[in-house]
């Protein structure tokens, strides 16, 4: 007789390959996108307050949404960037892009391609938004442009002089905006905004921020004075996508605001399988002492 | 001398520049000066990096140290990367100057390298990220046991976080009326309880103690006393 068959279920369970594990979570992400599962979610505070900002703004404000992340988080980053793009520019927005990350550039083109000019194609380049691009120099960048914008970017990312860019004309640093927000996967990102960008001049303009889940306990004690909003991993940007379609349902191409929303169903199956995994980890544990062969 | 005195006088030059711009409204563009001096420092930083990587690369495949083979598709993908972007291989034509070669964009999503960057390092990128949700999830298996009284507790929290991030959680505290006595069992406030109070408070207090330890840092490092940042013959005075 076998040594698997003398054991218990729970001692088998106890050893089981972890391979299963693996097999287990992969299907809880892949099935839920595969069938593009939408569960219903409620927006939070920090969505919402997120969403008021915005509208708050008188329409022609001007914005700089600094997308400071890179491909490794772009899967839980890029549908908030999306939605807040798209929430800006039906506001009327004008809106200034850059990077503060090497690798931010393309995704950062990529993404006024496919929302900003697919949405609203009645936008004009270098009126309504502009793309400075990347700078190195971390937070030392922000706290330049806190001071003196038109000698940290002498020219946009195509080459024009700062000074012959209509939307930033009379713009000499950060207080020239009335919102800045930073979509960050961290270091430098949101939490340099405030600390370098706004904190010279706490009432010049508000900050939104949107951060990935595992950055969260960052930016949490900034919310909701340093951070008039805030955006925290897939669900903030869910919730934050269900406030922007209802207010702003775009006429074509409406999947793309549902990418937040679509990816939560592999949150909640991710999650469900977590709790399923802890609970039976612990049995298996319990058993064992019963057993009195408790590790 | 001058390997220790110069790095030291800059060092102590550029701090106090930066505390007296930061007070002083007409210091203020000194401290800007030291700032696009620093901006500068870090893209000669990429440089540097860059040599770092080649050096330690080349060490490893001429010893044949285990894993050499991985060292040698570092420098050869490094060194396809840096031909593209030097040379501005397949880049956009400027709308501004569209004769001239080396005015096109690189960075764009349709050059060359936006093509490398969306098919061979996003990717790349995705994947090393999203195996931690693999790693995790056998550890949740594995490691998270009821033990103690402090692992109960962090048991206790990691459901609650766990559950109120999905839908599910919502859902399942849904009949509990929003303005009933035990309204606050409800996961969406119990997560606001954990994160907006009890992480909050805590980060807050990391927070505070990180800024005194970096001021405490830096006026060492301005009066010259922590010197551990030279190379060679640095170390505390």
């Amino acid at each position: 007789m076998s040594q698997d068959s003398n054991d218990g279920l729970f001692a088998r369970l106890g050893r089981i390959d972890r391979r299963w594990i693996f097999l287990a979570m992969a299907l809880a992400i892949i099935a839920p996108i595969l069938m593009r599962l939408r569960f219903e979610e409620e927006p939070q505070r920090m969505a919402q307050a997120t969403f008021d900002t915005i509208e708050a703004l008188p329409a022609g404000s001007k914005v700089l949404m600094s997308l400071d992340y890179d491909p490794s988080s772009e899967g839980e980053l890029q549908p908030m960037a999306n939605a807040l793009i798209h929430h800006c520019a039906s506001r009327g927005h004008k809106i200034v892009f850059m990077t503060l990350w090497p690798f931010g550039t393309p995704l950062l083109d990529k993404t006024v391609k496919r929302i900003l000019l697919e949405y609203h194609p009645q936008l004009k380049y270098g009126t309504d938004y502009v793309t400075l691009g990347y700078k190195p120099g971390l937070e030392g960048v922000v706290k330049l442009m806190s001071s003196d914008i038109p000698k940290q970017f002498t020219t946009d990312k195509q080459g024009t002089p700062i000074g012959e860019v209509p939307l930033l004309a009379g713009v000499k640093d950060l207080s020239g905006f009335q919102l800045v927000v930073s979509v960050s996967a961290g270091y430098p990102g949101a939490k340099e905004w405030v600390q370098f960008g706004n904190g010279p001049t706490p009432d010049a303009f508000a900050v939104i921020g949107g951060t990935t889940a595992v950055q969260a306990a960052q930016l949490l004690p900034y919310f909701p004075k340093q951070m008039e909003g805030m955006l925290l991993g897939i669900k903030g940007a869910a919730e934050y996508e269900l406030l922007v379609q209802k207010a702003y349902m775009p006429e074509r191409f409406p999947e793309r605001l549902e990418d937040g929303r679509i990816r939560m169903g592999s949150q909640v199956f991710a999650h469900m399988l977590m709790i399923a995994l802890i609970v039976l980890g612990n049995i298996v544990m319990a058993a064992g002492r019963a057993r009195g062969g408790a590790k | 001398m001058l390997q220790r005195t110069v790095p030291i006088a800059i060092l102590s030059l550029s701090g106090i520049i930066m505390i007296l711009a930061y007070f002083s409204p007409w210091t203020e563009s000194w401290g800007n000066t030291v700032i696009d001096w620093f901006n500068i420092i870090a893209g000669v930083a990429f440089i540097l990096g860059a040599g770092n990587l080649l050096r330690v690369n080349l060490e490893k495949i001429s010893s044949q140290r285990p894993g050499w083979a991985y060292a040698a598709i570092t420098i050869v993908s490094f060194m396809a990367v840096l031909v593209v972007g030097l040379f501005k291989i397949g880049a956009v034509p400027s709308d501004r100057f569209p004769d001239v070669h080396f005015a096109g964009d690189i960075d764009s999503a349709d050059s060359t390298l936006g093509w490398i960057y969306f098919y061979v390092i996003g990717p790349l990128g995705a994947t090393m990220f999203s195996l931690l949700a693999f790693y995790v999830a056998s550890a949740a298996f594995r490691a998270f046991r009821a033990k103690n009284l402090e692992s109960i507790l962090l048991l206790g929290t990691a459901f609650i976080i766990l559950l109120s991030a999905t839908a599910a959680g919502v859902w399942l505290t849904k009949p509990i009326p929003a303005d009933s006595p035990i309204a606050f069992l409800k996961f969406e406030r119990l997560r606001a309880f954990i994160t907006e109070v009890v992480q909050s408070s805590g980060m807050r207090a990391i927070g505070i103690g990180t800024a005194i330890g970096i001021a405490a840092l830096s006026i060492r490092l301005i009066l010259g006393i922590d010197r551990s940042y030279l190379s060679k013959g640095g170390g505390d005075a």
